[in-house]
C-alpha cells in the first residue's frame, strides 16, 4: 500500500518574476485518494500542470510512477501518458467528435483491437461513469456540464489507467450531481483501484473523498496528511476553510 | 419627499437635518449645499439624519467623509439617528474605511519605455515563432520516418476542407482577375492596334505571378484564418491539452497534416486559377478584341513557354507552408481569452499575406537572376 506514485521533491515554479512555488515537497502513494488544496491562485492547478508534464517548473524533481520528469525520454513520457488520464475541468472533449469517439481515440490509436471490442470496451467504459449508452452519439455541444465531465472522465479511464489526475472534478455542478459524482469517485477506485489525484474547491466533495491531502499555501506545503488532525495545522487559510467543522 | 437639506446656526454650532431620501441619486444635490457653508466660526456640527429615508453605503461615506475633514478642522461632529439600518450602515463605513487602501493608479509610461517594450514583445514573438518552426521541424524529422507514421486520413480531410472546398471561390476570383486584366489592357493595345500582343501579356503574368498570388490571398483569408481561429479555440477549451496528456502530440495530430495537406493541395488550385484566369482573358479577347479562342490557342502555344507554368506552380508548396505555418502558428499564441482570437486569427491573416508577398519577391529576384 505505501508504494510511492508520485514524489514531489523541492518543486519551485517562477512565471517571470511572480514566484508560485518555493520547494513544494509530498508524496502520493499506490491506491490513495489525494487532495491538492489551498487558496484561489496558491498553484494547485499549476502543481497538478506540471505533474502530467503540460508546465515545465524551474526547479526541483517530480517522479511519476518512478520517471523523473526532467530528464524523461521521449519514448518513455508516451509510454506514460498511456498509464495516466486526466479530467479537465470543463471536460475538454474534442468537439469535432462524438462522446464514443472522444473514448474510443485512445483505444484505436494505442491498441489493435477490433472494432467491436473497441465498442464493447466503449459502451462499458460510458455506463461505468453514469451515462447512458444513447448518449453516445452526441457531441460535446450537445451535453450538459455534468455530462461532459462524466464523459471526461470516461474518456480519462479508456486506456485502464493506474492514475487519474482530476482537476476540480465537481466545480460547476449542482449539489445533487456533485455529491452523485463523489460517489462515483469512491465506487471507480473501489471498482478499478485507481490512485486519484484531485483538486478541488468543495468542501463536502473533500470531506467525503479524500484520504489525504496536501494544503499549498504561501509558496509552500502548509500540511500534508489526512483531515483528522488538520485542526492542528496554524494556517490562515486552514482555519478560514475548515474553520466551521472544528466547532 | 425632495431631498432636502436644512441648514441652521445657532452660536458656533451648525447643524445639517438631511430630509428625504439620502443616497446615490440625492447626495450630489446635498454636496453643493454643503460646499457652500462657511465653517469659518464653527465649532460644533450637528448631523441630524431623522428624517432621512433610504440612506445607503454612499450617504454613509459621505458623511464619513464630511466627518473626516470637521475633525481636521477641530470641528466636532456629532450624528443623530435613531435608526437602525441606517445606523448600520454607517458603522459598517467606519470599520471598513481605516483599511481602505486608494486603489493605485495605472502609471503613465514614457513614449522610450512603450517603445522599448514593444520591441521587446517583437523580439520574443520571433523567437517564440522560431521555436515553433524548430518544434515542427522535429516533429517532421521523428514521425515523417516510417510512412506509416503520416496520418493519411487527417490529410486527405484537410484537402478536402481548406482547399477542394475553396476551388469554388479561387475559381471565380481568378475568372474575375482575367477578365479585368485583359479588359484593361485591351483598351490600351487596341490604341496601337496590337491586339494580338494581348495573349503574351495575359499568358506571362497571370502564369508566373497572378494565379500564385491570387490563390495564396484566397488561402490565406479562407483556410489559414480557420487554422488560426480552430486550433485557437481548441487550446482555449483545453483540448490541446487534452491530447497532450493522452500522449498525442498535437504537432502529429493537427499541425503537420494541415500544413501537408495544404502543400499537396496549392499547387492544384494555383493549376485551376491559371486556366480560370486564361479563360478570363479569352472571353474579353474574344468580345472586345475579336480574337477568337483557336487564334488565341495557337499564339499562346507559341509564345507563352512552359517555364512560366512551372514557375507559377513551384511557388504554390511554398506559399502553403507560409499560410498553414502562420495560421496554426496564430492559433498555438491565443490565451485563454475570447479577445485574443479575433486578435490572433486577424493577425494570421495579415502577417500570411505579407510573408507570401515578401516570398513572392525573393522568387522574382532569384528566378530573375537564373534567368528563367
Amino acid at each position: 500500500m505505501m508504494n510511492p506514485f508520485i514524489e514531489v521533491d523541492g518543486v519551485k515554479t517562477i512565471f517571470g518574476e511572480r514566484v508560485v512555488h518555493d520547494g513544494l515537497n509530498l508524496t502520493i502513494n499506490e491506491g490513495e485518494i489525494y487532495g491538492l488544496l489551498g487558496p484561489s491562485g496558491c498553484g494547485k492547478t499549476t502543481l497538478l500542470r506540471e505533474m502530467v508534464m503540460l508546465q515545465e517548473f524551474s526547479g526541483g524533481i517530480i517522479k511519476v510512477l518512478g520517471h523523473d520528469l526532467n530528464t524523461i525520454k521521449h519514448n518513455e513520457a508516451q509510454k506514460l501518458r498511456q498509464e495516466w488520464g486526466v479530467l479537465f475541468q470543463a471536460g475538454a472533449l474534442f468537439s469535432s467528435l462524438t462522446l464514443a469517439q472522444n473514448i474510443e481515440l485512445p483505444l484505436k490509436e494505442y491498441t489493435n483491437l477490433s472494432k467491436k471490442m473497441i465498442d464493447e470496451i466503449v459502451a462499458f467504459k460510458i455506463n461505468l461513469v453514469g451515462l447512458k449508452s444513447s448518449d453516445a452519439i452526441l457531441y460535446p455541444s450537445q451535453i450538459s456540464g455534468g455530462m461532459k465531465k462524466k464523459a471526461g472522465l470516461a474518456r480519462a479511464l479508456a486506456m485502464d489507467p493506474k492514475l487519474v489526475f482530476l482537476d476540480e472534478p465537481t466545480s460547476g455542478l449542482d449539489p445533487i450531481s456533485a455529491r452523485d459524482f463523489d460517489d462515483l469517485i469512491l465506487n471507480l477506485r473501489e471498482l478499478l483501484g485507481l490512485t486519484i489525484i484531485m483538486v478541488s474547491h468543495d468542501l463536502q466533495s473533500i470531506y467525503d473523498t479524500l484520504d489525504r491531502v496536501a494544503i499549498i499555501d504561501e509558496k509552500k506545503i502548509a500540511y500534508e496528511g489526512t483531515l483528522d488532525n488538520i485542526s492542528s495545522v496554524k494556517s490562515k487559510f486552514i482555519q478560514t476553510f475548515f474553520g466551521d467543522k472544528f466547532e | 419627499m425632495e431631498p432636502l437639506l436644512n441648514i441652521s446656526s445657532f452660536d458656533d454650532k451648525l447643524s445639517f437635518e438631511f430630509r428625504g431620501e439620502f443616497n446615490l441619486y440625492t447626495i450630489s444635490s446635498y454636496e453643493k449645499q454643503v460646499l457652500n457653508v462657511d465653517f469659518k466660526f464653527v465649532k460644533k456640527v450637528e448631523v441630524n439624519l431623522y428624517k432621512s429615508k433610504l440612506f445607503d453605503t454612499a450617504a454613509a461615506l459621505f458623511i464619513e467623509d464630511l466627518k473626516k475633514k470637521m475633525t481636521s478642522k477641530g470641528i466636532k461632529v456629532d450624528i443623530l439617528c435613531s435608526n437602525k439600518d441606517t445606523l448600520g450602515t454607517l458603522k459598517l463605513v467606519q470599520n471598513q474605511n481605516p483599511h481602505l487602501l486608494p486603489i493605485p493608479k495605472i502609471e503613465k509610461q514614457s513614449f522610450v519605455y512603450s517603445v522599448g517594450k514593444s520591441a521587446y514583445s517583437n523580439y520574443l514573438g520571433f523567437i517564440s515563432f522560431m521555436a515553433f518552426m524548430g518544434k515542427l521541424f522535429a516533429t517532421k524529422m521523428i514521425y515523417l520516418k516510417k510512412l506509416k507514421n503520416i496520418r493519411y486520413k487527417e490529410i486527405a480531410f484537410e484537402i478536402n476542407e481548406s482547399a477542394v472546398r475553396a476551388l469554388g471561390i479561387v475559381a471565380l476570383t481568378s475568372f474575375l482577375i482575367g477578365l479585368v486584366v485583359a479588359y484593361q489592357s485591351a483598351f490600351q493595345l487596341k490604341i496601337y492596334g496590337a491586339n494580338i500582343f494581348i495573349v503574351d501579356m495575359l499568358g506571362i503574368s497571370i502564369f508566373r505571378e497572378l494565379a500564385p498570388l491570387i490563390t495564396a490571398i484566397v488561402i490565406a483569408g479562407r483556410s489559414g484564418s480557420a487554422f488560426a481561429a480552430q486550433i485557437g479555440a481548441m487550446k482555449i477549451t483545453q483540448e490541446l491539452d487534452a491530447m497532450k496528456t493522452m500522449g498525442f502530440d498535437p504537432y502529429v495530430f493537427l499541425v503537420l497534416p494541415r500544413i501537408i495537406a495544404l502543400m499537396i493541395a496549392m499547387p492544384i488550385l494555383i493549376f485551376v486559377s491559371d486556366m480560370m484566369g486564361i479563360i478570363g482573358g479569352m472571353v474579353v479577347s474574344n468580345i472586345s478584341l475579336h480574337i477568337s479562342v483557336n487564334m488565341f490557342l495557337d499564339r499562346f502555344g507559341e509564345v507563352v513557354a512552359a517555364k512560366h507554368f512551372f514557375v507559377g506552380i513551384v511557388k504554390g508548396p511554398f506559399f502553403a507552408f507560409l499560410i498553414a505555418s502562420i495560421g496554426i502558428y496564430r492559433g498555438m499564441m491565443v490565451k485563454d481569452d475570447t479577445q485574443s482570437i479575433g486578435f490572433n486569427t486577424t493577425k494570421s491573416v495579415v502577417e500570411s499575406i505579407f510573408a507570401v508577398i515578401v516570398c513572392d519577391a525573393v522568387f522574382s529576384i532569384a528566378f530573375t537572376n537564373l534567368g528563367i
